[in-house]
């Protein structure tokens, strides 16, 4: 009789001992919350949870989700074990929602954590996170404002030679005695991208002197919206030229704004018209060769530039000149003489040398062992 | 149908490649038909993945008092509407108004995105590999990687500065600058020249397997 008592003892010592080791599997995920992502516009809510202990058998967490009033369901797939994180981004803005996260381990059973206090998206005005960035982008717009009040104050301000922008004029004055026009074609960017802007500005000046020397101007363009720009623009230089006669609203046109259907008609524009001067300046992509191909055929005088880094070889290959990256956006400033322009040019190299400095710097210091520039950088991006 | 499909498309291959000999009738025909098709496209896309449901659709439910906040979209539209002003020449001055917005909301969003991602990240993106050196835990090619990855950058950089004379250290180290240019965009091109010929093959493909069945 002893005896057995001892082995159901035994037994039941055993069984109270092996439940509780696989109950540590099984452990509800503590300190649940749910609450509102920051700095973002109210889209998601970011569940956390604490990790289970690493003896723990939980192989995933799944998430559920109760809007008020309703069941609970399954959102998203099953997590990896070790997250503690997980953005809902699947809400309605203004909705309360409550979470349960569910730890799953390897032999599919389940554990819920209590369900969290209601949470509801709400956006926020300021991207808090930002902040480092922004202070970057108002010291470097100081930096610009401060080098365009010293270009008005009529000091002289060096821009260095720009092979590709010394050639307008040539490209202009050879179109104007061979008695042909000029193409200006500003790639396919839309008018609120930067390329497209710095190409509007050369081109105001490119029209300048096609006003003086009474020479036609043609561009097609891509985007309706560039297209009233364009008019815009080089109205505007013929009128300060003083020759509103001399400007045909015609030549300034859409032509349209599927990608190749623009290629093939420029190139049969160039085939036709056979200007003389063909400028290539703002956005573009893969139809850039057929482009520059066909003016090189025509044997025109070809100027191009682009900061598609990925374009710029056939530019290279087959234009007489190009404009590489920035050069494209120093243009205006080199052509106009302008003192906010040039101003601006000069602001811009002061932020270059403080990149410069920044990396000589940054990387003396990581060879010491301090790694202060890559922090202040990490946090400004 | 699909027989027809197969003609069409290979006809007017055949005609915009004859470009490649001069310019012909044949290249002019596709090419007009292009343009055509694509801005008739383009105008339809857009009505109906722009204007129907981005200012149709909101302005009708606040008129009919099924949602309200349609009646913010008359800003957007209104603005929009000004773009037509250049119809009546005493009025062409109000177009600057909905181009002022567009390209400062376009240099807005540009501007610090540019900052971000293509200054502050590459230049963290450049040094970092010397806290690895630093810890020792770069190899001996991982080294070279990081000094020429500094040397091309702070090269090319030079390279870039406009308001200073290029001559004496200036001007060589923008020689190298240039040269590490030249070497990027070698590799460009002939990556890029890769994939031009694959898309060619592809078009022999079709004309040679799907329309004259040549190949299989």
């Amino acid at each position: 009789m002893r005896k057995t008592i001892r082995c159901l003892l035994v037994y039941l010592v055993l069984c109270i001992g092996i439940s509780t080791a696989f109950s540590q599997g099984l452990t509800p995920p503590s300190n649940v919350t749910a609450m509102d992502t920051p700095n973002d516009d109210g889209s998601s809510i970011t569940i956390k949870w604490e990790a289970a202990p690493e003896r723990s058998s939980i192989s995933g967490y799944q998430i559920l989700r109760r809007i008020a009033g309703g069941g609970l369901e399954e959102i998203g797939a099953l997590l990896p074990a070790g997250t503690t994180t997980y953005v809902d981004s699947s809400i309605e803005k203004g909705s309360a929602y409550a979470y349960v996260v569910r730890a799953v381990t390897e032999t599919e059973a389940t554990v819920d954590s209590e369900e969290t206090a209601p949470a509801k998206g709400t956006g926020e005005l300021f991207h808090t996170g930002k902040i480092p960035l922004f202070i970057a982008m108002i010291l470097f717009s100081a930096g610009i404002v401060w080098n365009i009040y010293y270009a008005r104050s009529g000091k002289e301000i060096f821009v260095r030679r720009i092979p590709g922008l010394e050639a307008v004029d040539e490209a202009i004055g050879r179109a104007t005695e061979m008695g042909r026009s000029i193409l200006y074609s500003l790639g396919l960017g839309r008018v609120e991208e930067v390329p497209t802007i710095a190409s509007m500005t050369i081109l105001g000046q490119v029209a300048r002197r096609t006003a003086d020397y009474e020479t036609p101007l043609h561009v097609p363009c891509r985007d309706p919206i560039v297209t009233n720009v364009v008019r815009e623009v080089v109205r505007t230089s013929y009128l300060d030229e003083g020759r509103p006669d001399a400007y045909n609203e015609d030549n300034i046109f859409f032509l349209t704004e599927s990608q190749f259907a623009y290629a093939a008609g420029v190139a049969g524009i160039m085939t036709r018209e056979k200007p003389a001067a063909i400028f290539l300046q703002g956005q573009f992509f893969a139809e850039s060769l057929i482009l520059a191909e066909t003016g090189n055929s025509i044997g025109a005088i070809q100027i191009a530039g682009t900061d598609s880094e990925h374009q710029l070889p056939f530019f290279i290959a087959s234009c007489d000149y190009t404009l590489i990256g920035e050069e494209l956006y120093a243009a205006s400033a080199y052509l106009s003489r302008e003192p906010m322009l040039l101003g601006s040019l000069r602001g811009q190299d002061w932020g270059k040398f403080l990149i410069f400095v920044l990396m000589i710097l940054g990387v003396v210091l990581e060879l010491a062992g301090v790694n202060w520039i890559t922090t202040l950088l990490q946090r400004v991006s | 149908m699909e027989l027809f499909g197969i003609w069409v498309a290979a006809l007017l291959t055949l005609c915009i490649y004859s470009f490649l000999y001069q310019d012909n009738p044949f290249y002019r025909f596709a090419e007009h038909l292009y343009v055509g098709i694509s801005v008739g496209y383009g105008i339809v896309l857009s009505i109906h993945q722009g204007l129907i449901p981005f200012a149709f659709k909101p302005f009708w439910a606040a008129v009919t008092g099924e949602s309200l906040i349609g009646l913010v979209k008359l800003i957007p539209i209104g603005v929009g509407l000004l773009f037509f002003a250049r119809l009546s020449p005493g009025h062409t001055w109000l177009i600057r108004y909905p181009i002022a917005i567009l390209i400062g909301f376009g240099s807005g969003v540009a501007i610090p995105n540019v900052l971000r991602a293509n200054i502050f990240e590459q230049t963290r993106g450049t040094i970092e590999p010397f806290a690895a050196m630093h810890a020792g835990t770069l190899s001996g090619w991982g080294v070279f990687e990081a000094v020429l990855m500094v040397v091309g950058v702070v090269c090319t950089l030079t390279y870039f500065f406009f308001s200073v004379e290029h001559r004496g250290p200036v001007k060589w180290l923008s020689k190298v600058g240039i040269a590490f240019l030249m070497i990027g965009f070698g590799s460009a091109f002939g990556n890029t020249v890769m994939g031009r010929v694959a898309l060619l093959i592809q078009r022999a493909d079709f004309l040679l397997g799907d329309w004259l069945n040549l190949i299989s």
